[in-house]
């Protein structure tokens, strides 16, 4: 659905993005993850045909972007950096004016596909306010039913739950994956560890430029092959299972052993009482902070780089409801 | 997209407003000369207001005169300015080109509403004039003076009573020469739209585009009349801006309404190549 090999983008002296290569297949929930400044926004722009790469191919949907283009973008449907409007026109009048702006459908489906689009967000029974009188999140809504507009193939999405209470995050996350079930590819962009991590199958992680990882989402947290104990008797517990404790935090244990069951059995037989039990997982959050660095929004005064990234950006928005 | 940017056109308020003052400023020029009956005397003030006096039928081109030159250009760098710097600056720009727009075919349907913009503004203040003028004013057969080959703008048109050196003009005449005007006055701000549209594909601040373009207007007013920079006038936007003028003169003098239409032809073809070469190459960013 979407190839690069060897993507570069070069403003000036600052390289944003360094020689990527994703691959996003035909029904992946691919979320793109990194923190702020890594390059992100330029890579989906340049996917869009928006920013031209320095270097590099870009492949959708079998076509070569930016030449050809204009072939794919009708089957894409796009949110990019936040939804923009026509302030002083209504919701509706938006839509249609984005709608008449390209080729496609006419006329005649229009009011019926931009009332379709607006039912599925959930902004069925707007009225004709001008959109500068809406709140953040129904303009992110709007945002949303322009990109389905057109039942796009492929959705790019940035950021889509900016600015959505914890319902509305939860709404939009079903309307993807419901779309996602009917075959749509759907390509998200974020900063959100748990946007991506609840509806994601697919991840690749960027990190000043460069994509350090990009993998199955079931892959990355399949079990480590150790297993997590909490016990009150972690003394006892330490000393039986000696030599295999690779870690002690408190009454918690790391067992080098990759079946909890086993674990448990030894434990319980030596009479010792075990309150929580579980092969250990790596969550998203600790891979990203162990393969990326700090977001560019930090900057130090040493000039380095903190070694512990913000998982999420202070200043977006700031409705909260982020995390679920 | 043409139907578009018509459409976006017609539903901004902004648009309507700026219509209606321009149209407005020689109303309100009519009623004062009308109530005092004070024109200023031939070679000061608007050109032809002391003619009108007599035919109000010449009121649209002494209006034209009135709003030439600051309004009008105002007007016009606002409009092209925001083409497409105001697109940037609303953040809707990478949703038009995604949607997708061909970068070239939005920059031409801008221009095409820019071109609609400019002519609709022109003919209005002309209609409005007229209108006001018939009102206002008599309606006297018109005499102009023969022309003398000068190029200042100076009154050429006189009362019929007062100038035995002219010829009377016809309504059909007049109309036919007020049109002319129109046409070179409408060319004259289509020039100073493609330095604002080119200026609108450069930054994203449609403010900025339309200031650059009105800074580029007052540096050339500032050239026009200075001597030392004599070699250079002939070919600056604002140089033959007045020449419209000449189109009252009997027999019409077509020397610098030809060059006029010339030097804009030359910056409207280079403006908006550089225009579409700048943008259809751009990064967007905004």
């Amino acid at each position: 659905m979407i190839v690069t090999r060897a993507l570069t983008k070069r403003y000036g002296r600052v390289l944003a993005v360094d020689r990527v290569d994703l691959e996003v297949r035909e029904g992946d929930r691919y979320g793109f993850l990194g923190p702020n400044g890594s390059g992100k926004t330029t890579v989906v722009r340049m996917l869009l045909g928006l920013v031209y790469a320095t270097s590099g191919e870009i492949e959708v949907m079998g076509r070569p972007v930016p030449s050809r283009v204009g072939e794919v973008l009708p089957q894409i449907g796009a949110l990019i950096e936040g939804p923009s409007c026509y302030g002083h026109l209504s919701g509706r009048a938006n839509l249609a004016l984005i709608d008449a702006s390209g080729k496609g459908r006419g006329l005649r489906s229009r009011r019926q596909r931009i009332g379709e689009a607006l039912e599925r967000v959930g902004l069925a029974g707007i009225d004709n306010r001008a959109v500068k009188k809406y709140s953040l999140g129904m303009r992110q809504r709007l945002g949303l039913a322009a990109a389905l507009l057109r039942e796009p193939r492929l959705l790019v999405l940035d950021e889509p739950t900016n600015g959505l209470d914890p319902q509305g995050i939860r709404e939009i996350r079903d309307l993807l994956a419901d779309l996602n079930k009917a075959g749509t590819t759907v390509f998200l962009s974020s900063h959100q560890l748990a946007e991506v991590e609840q509806l994601c199958d697919r991840v690749g992680i960027v990190d000043r430029g460069r994509l350090v990882l990009q993998e199955d989402l079931d892959a990355l947290r399949a079990p480590t092959g150790r297993v997590m104990v909490q016990t009150p008797d972690a003394d006892r517990a330490a000393a039986l299972l000696d030599g295999l404790v690779e870690r002690r935090d408190g009454d918690r244990l790391l067992v080098r052993e990759p079946d909890p069951v086993q674990v448990n059995a030894r434990l319980v037989t030596a009479g010792l009482r075990v309150s929580e039990i579980g092969p250990e997982r790596r969550s998203l959050e600790d891979l990203m902070l162990a393969v990326t660095g700090s977001g560019s929004d930090r900057i130090d005064a040493t000039g380095q780089r903190r070694a512990e990234p913000e998982a999420a950006e202070p200043g977006t928005a700031g409705q909260g409801g982020d995390e679920p | 997209m043409i139907r578009v940017e018509l459409l976006k056109l017609v539903r901004r308020p902004r648009s309507w407003v700026s219509i209606g003052l321009l149209c407005g400023l020689p109303v309100l020029v009519a009623v004062f000369v009308a109530v005092t009956n004070l024109v200023p005397p031939p070679g000061q003030g608007p050109t032809l207001l002391s003619a009108v006096l007599s035919n109000g039928s010449l009121y649209p081109a002494a209006a034209l005169a009135i709003v030439l030159p600051i309004f009008l250009p105002v007007a016009v760098a606002v409009v092209a300015g925001d083409a497409i710097a105001g697109e940037a600056g609303s953040g809707m720009l990478r949703y038009l080109l995604a949607r997708p727009v061909g970068r070239t075919r939005l920059l031409v349907a801008k221009l095409v509403a820019l071109v609609v913009y400019t002519l609709a503004a022109v003919v209005a203040v002309a209609v409005t004039a007229y209108i006001t003028g018939r009102l206002l004013f008599g309606s006297q057969p018109v005499a102009v003076t023969s022309s003398g080959g000068g190029t200042t703008p100076t009154i050429i048109v006189a009362h019929a009573a007062t100038s035995l050196s002219g010829t009377a003009l016809t309504p059909a005449d007049i109309l036919m020469r007020t049109l002319g005007a129109i046409a070179f006055i409408g060319v004259s701000m289509l020039g100073v739209g493609a330095i604002a549209l080119f200026l609108s594909t450069i930054t994203d601040s449609s403010l900025g585009a339309a200031l650059g373009a009105l800074a580029a207007l007052v540096t050339s007013e500032v050239l026009v009349t200075l001597n030392a920079a004599a070699a250079v006038s002939p070919y600056l936007p604002t140089r033959y801006w007045l020449a419209w003028v000449d189109f009252f003169r009997q027999p019409i003098l077509w020397r610098n309404i030809d060059r006029g239409f010339a030097v804009q032809l030359v910056y409207v073809v280079v403006l908006l190549a550089a225009a579409w070469a700048n943008f259809a190459t751009k990064d967007i960013t905004s």
